[in-house]
């Protein structure tokens, strides 16, 4: 059973900072702006967490920092698309361009150095229960944290005033325009979520996942990030079934390729079998299963053409200047 | 002729602007690196040789580097901008910028070239590389008299000949203690993802395994150890700070003394192009400190590196092939051909290369 558990929660730490960032990116793309820089604001976020926590010794205000420096990072994103109405895509390439390279520069006195780890949820009496008690109990913070956003984030978008403004914006700016709504405002705020949620996804990365700091190490999670938003059309629910599918298969690759078969002799020909088929596959194609298999996974959720494209910001990624 | 007319128009002209300078100019070595110097790894260990350069010839070497380069086609602008730049010798620090050096070095006859675990050489340009096997035979050993459940988990990146000769090596080292030791392996298809090096470590310790090995340069894998109370080995570089109750030794990459020798090559005139493969022997690699282990296995371990040093290949028969087929006979020492394209496992490896 131990197996188990662990392996539960290698998969939660494995989608955590897929799912934030994506949540994040989900609620810029309602309001109708694609922002191509996750992974330079995650990258910032990773060394501004490590590099706060190590100085202050507190990963918490690591933390904070990261949150702070994705803010400010997506803070010049929005200056250029939404201000200055520079083409998005472009603009957001060039942010996690920038980012990479930036954070390199930044990082270069960090590198080597052992960091700070956010301490795991220890609750007396309940983090010790069989089974149950670390996996609910025993997360890191940021764990918890994700699943609030996800939660937020639906009651935000459907349930509140504030959240149907923000759709409205992002299927037709126009519209909502004429209709006397700030777009350029709300906008600013939906990306400055994003970039604040990307920063939270870093800091995961460098105070909890892998507590270091190396150049590049968010090795394209924040490109993940951005496709999971697509293919789970837009919905927070399937964003975070999105992350966890890849999160599984992530790490349940990765097990098929340890396990001993003969250790499963015994065992019936419905468990021997497939373990046996994966076991023989090329790990080259394994380690693409993850991103195939979620792919398949969301495009059959979202299979429903109208629904689809009802979900699908209208004007994302048009820039927008106010006529006057 | 024509050049020392210029050198003395150039020496004139700042000695009219400034105060006299020296006679001799400086000897430009550059370096180009596949990855960043701060990956704490590969190219950071490349660097630390470049360094070392610095050091011992002082003022009279100039050095230079350009990082993050892409390997391929792409990389023969860094090489020619290098080669313009006044460099005399440029070492081309990966695999991948083979052809590309070539190319640039065929239009560069006056500068040298060398070039890093590669195979292709000319009249100007040489090859180096390390038996990085040598290192792993020897942790291979430790991993057998340290390890409780007798498997060792291996993190992999490609299925390349080095990679698949480092996993022999270790798997041979293991069984000269344990014949029943039991390796298991994850290919992750990078060279560099911590979180998924991490992951990876993980799975495998889960899986039964109590002590670490890995072909993928982050030190991600060695703090999992420490997390879970287990032990490994360090990769590239001494990765003890990062892990200092996990790590039990590593195989550090010592390129310095190499690098000083050749520039002084260079520098000498005596420099010409050769295909070197160096080992424990050449001081090019060495253990890092043993820790976390007793005594006698560090003892051990250091009889075995000696003893590779005396002239011992660990690719010494009777090695048997994972099929069973016979490979070399009692005695018979492997030749480097077929080290450097091997595509196969030993006897005892529970695991398919991937094609």
């Amino acid at each position: 059973m131990d197996i188990w558990v662990s392996i539960l929660l290698t998969i939660a730490t494995a989608a955590t900072p897929l799912l934030i960032a994506a949540i994040g990116e989900l609620v810029a793309e309602r309001a109708g702006v694609l922002n191509l820089g996750v992974e330079g604001m995650m990258i910032m976020g990773a060394v501004g967490g490590f590099g706060a926590g190590y100085l202050t010794g507190s990963p918490w205000i690591g933390v904070l920092a990261a949150i702070i420096i994705g803010v400010l990072f997506s803070l010049l994103f929005a200056f250029m698309t939404l201000t200055l109405a520079t083409n998005q895509v472009a603009t957001g390439l060039s942010l996690t361009i920038l980012g990479l390279g930036l954070s390199g520069m930044l990082g270069t006195s960090f590198v080597g150095l052992p960091g700070q780890r956010l301490p795991n949820l220890d609750i007396p009496g309940l983090t010790s229960l069989p089974v149950v008690g670390r996996l609910l109990f025993g997360q890191d913070p940021i764990f918890y944290l994700s699943i609030a956003l996800v939660i937020a984030v639906t009651w935000f978008l459907f349930r509140s005033r504030t959240g149907l403004t923000m759709r409205a914006i992002g299927d037709s700016h126009t519209s909502a325009h004429a209709l006397g709504i700030s777009v350029i405002g709300y906008r600013y705020l939906a990306v400055m979520f994003g970039g604040a949620c990307a920063g939270l996804a870093g800091a995961h990365l460098s105070l909890v996942y892998t507590p270091q700091w190396v150049e590049n190490m968010s090795a394209g999670r924040g490109w993940i990030a951005l496709a999971l938003v697509v293919f789970a059309s837009w919905r927070p629910w399937r964003v975070l079934a999105g992350a966890y599918i890849f999160g599984a298969i992530w790490i349940g690759q990765l097990h098929v390729q340890a396990i001993d078969l003969s250790s499963f002799a015994s065992s019936s020909w419905f468990i021997y079998q497939p373990i046996a088929l994966i076991k023989s596959l090329p790990s080259q194609f394994l380690s693409s299963l993850p991103y195939l298999a979620t792919i398949v996974v969301l495009v059959l959720i979202s299979r429903n053409k109208r629904l689809t494209m009802m979900n699908t910001p209208a004007s994302l990624a048009q820039p927008f200047v106010p006529e006057r | 002729m024509k050049k020392t007319f210029v050198g003395l128009m150039a020496a004139a002209a700042a000695l009219a602007l400034t105060a006299p300078v020296q006679a001799q100019e400086k000897f430009k070595a550059c370096w180009i690196y596949v990855g960043s110097i701060g990956d704490f790894g590969f190219s950071f260990q490349h660097d630390q040789g470049r360094l070392e350069v610095e050091k011992e010839f002082g003022d009279k070497v100039e050095t230079a580097y350009l990082e993050n380069v892409s390997e391929g086609p792409d990389a023969a602008r860094s090489f020619e901008r290098m080669a313009r730049d006044g460099c005399k010798i440029i070492f081309g620090t990966s695999f991948g910028f083979m052809d590309a050096e070539l190319e640039v070095a065929k239009k560069f006859p006056d500068v040298k070239f060398e070039h890093a675990t590669g195979f292709k050489t000319s009249e100007n340009m040489g090859v180096y590389n390390i038996r990085f096997y040598e290192g792993r035979y020897v942790s291979g050993q430790i991993a057998a008299k340290q390890s409780k459940a007798g498997v060792a988990g291996y993190i992999v990146s490609f299925p390349i000949p080095e990679v698949v000769m480092g996993i022999n090596a270790f798997m041979l080292g293991a069984q000269s203690v344990n014949p029943d030791f039991k390796l298991k392996i994850v290919w992750i298809n990078s060279w560099f993802d911590p979180g998924k090096e991490a992951d990876a470590a993980k799975a495998l310790f889960d899986q039964g395994a109590d002590i670490i090995v890995q072909h993928t340069d982050s030190t991600a894998p060695l703090q999992i150890a420490q997390e879970r109370g287990l032990h490994g080995f360090g990769q590239a570089a001494d990765m003890a700070k990062f892990a200092p109750q996990a790590q039990l030794t590593a195989v550090v990459n010592n390129w310095g003394p190499y690098y000083v020798s050749r520039v002084k090559a260079a520098m000498d005139g005596t420099w010409k192009a050769e295909n070197l493969w160096e080992g424990f022997k050449d001081n090019i690699i060495y253990m890092a400190p043993y820790t976390n282990v007793p005594d006698e296995v560090a003892k051990e371990a250091e009889a075995t590196v000696e003893k590779i040093k005396g002239g011992w290949n660990p690719y010494t028969g009777p090695i048997t092939k994972q099929d069973g087929s016979e490979w070399l006979k009692e005695g018979e020492v492997a030749d480097d051909q077929t080290l450097l394209g091997m595509n196969f496992y030993v006897k005892g490896i529970d695991d398919k290369l991937p094609q």
